[in-house]
């Protein structure tokens, strides 16, 4: 299960959803809203993404998790839009017949997804000013 | 050829535009398309060295030519990752 979306994710659900009697583990990964940023305070964050690449990003993520792991089923999910604070951005949710897959397969969805996923997001800092977050590119 | 570049994240908050035209001749690398782009929009200009280009929505290396019809993105680094591959 591939989705975009700029509803609020029912992350519980989404858990459910990869749940199988052919797994004896279930690993789900939450991104979510963090207030502070080193002594920074975030207000909120806006996500945006390139729909169309970033399902296709995620499908293929899909594609390969199942060739190197023995993934029984499999759940990508990620909120764009306006996030409050605490609220969850990304899901990631993963069965496997074994814990040490489930963890392995669902740390390198998260880690990759966030490398190769055309989706940003911005932060609107409490002091009024707001900055795209692009790791390695110089500040405007 | 015309082609259709969109821009995402700072790419269009510099710019103020989510796409912008350029006309590129037939046989263009994507090399090319980036130096079009920056005499365009000299905004871009300290960004590109530093983005990726999709090339119909996938990651596109400097010498690829850009196909007649392309749909064309600039991609800035995203937000959790390092430099992109």
């Amino acid at each position: 299960m591939i989705e975009i979306t700029a509803e609020p994710i029912d992350h519980a659900a989404v858990t459910e959803r990869v749940r199988s009697e052919r797994a004896g583990a279930v690993c789900s990964f939450l991104g979510t809203v963090r207030e502070m940023t080193g002594d920074r305070r975030t207000l909120a964050l806006d996500y945006e993404a390139y729909p169309v690449m970033a399902e296709k990003k995620m499908a293929e993520l899909e594609a390969e998790a199942r060739q190197r792991w023995p993934v029984i089923e499999l759940a990508l999910v990620h909120r764009v839009g306006h996030l409050e604070l605490g609220d969850v951005s990304v899901v990631v949710a993963v069965s496997c017949p074994h814990r040490d897959q489930a963890f392995e397969v669902c740390r390198w969805l998260i880690d990759t997804l966030k490398e190769v996923v055309p989706i940003w997001k911005k932060e609107l800092w409490a002091d009024g000013s707001e900055e795209w977050v692009h790791p390695g590119l110089p500040k405007p | 050829m015309l082609i259709r570049v969109r821009l995402f994240a700072l790419a269009r908050k510099q710019t103020g535009l989510a796409e912008v035209e350029i006309d590129l001749p037939e046989e263009a690398t994507v090399a090319d398309l980036k130096a079009r782009l920056g005499s365009k929009c000299p905004q871009l200009l300290p960004l590109l060295p530093n983005v990726m280009i999709a090339v119909d929505a996938e990651y596109a290396t400097d010498d690829q030519v850009v196909p007649l019809d392309a749909e064309v993105a600039v991609i800035p680094p995203v937000s959790g990752g390092g430099p992109l591959p």
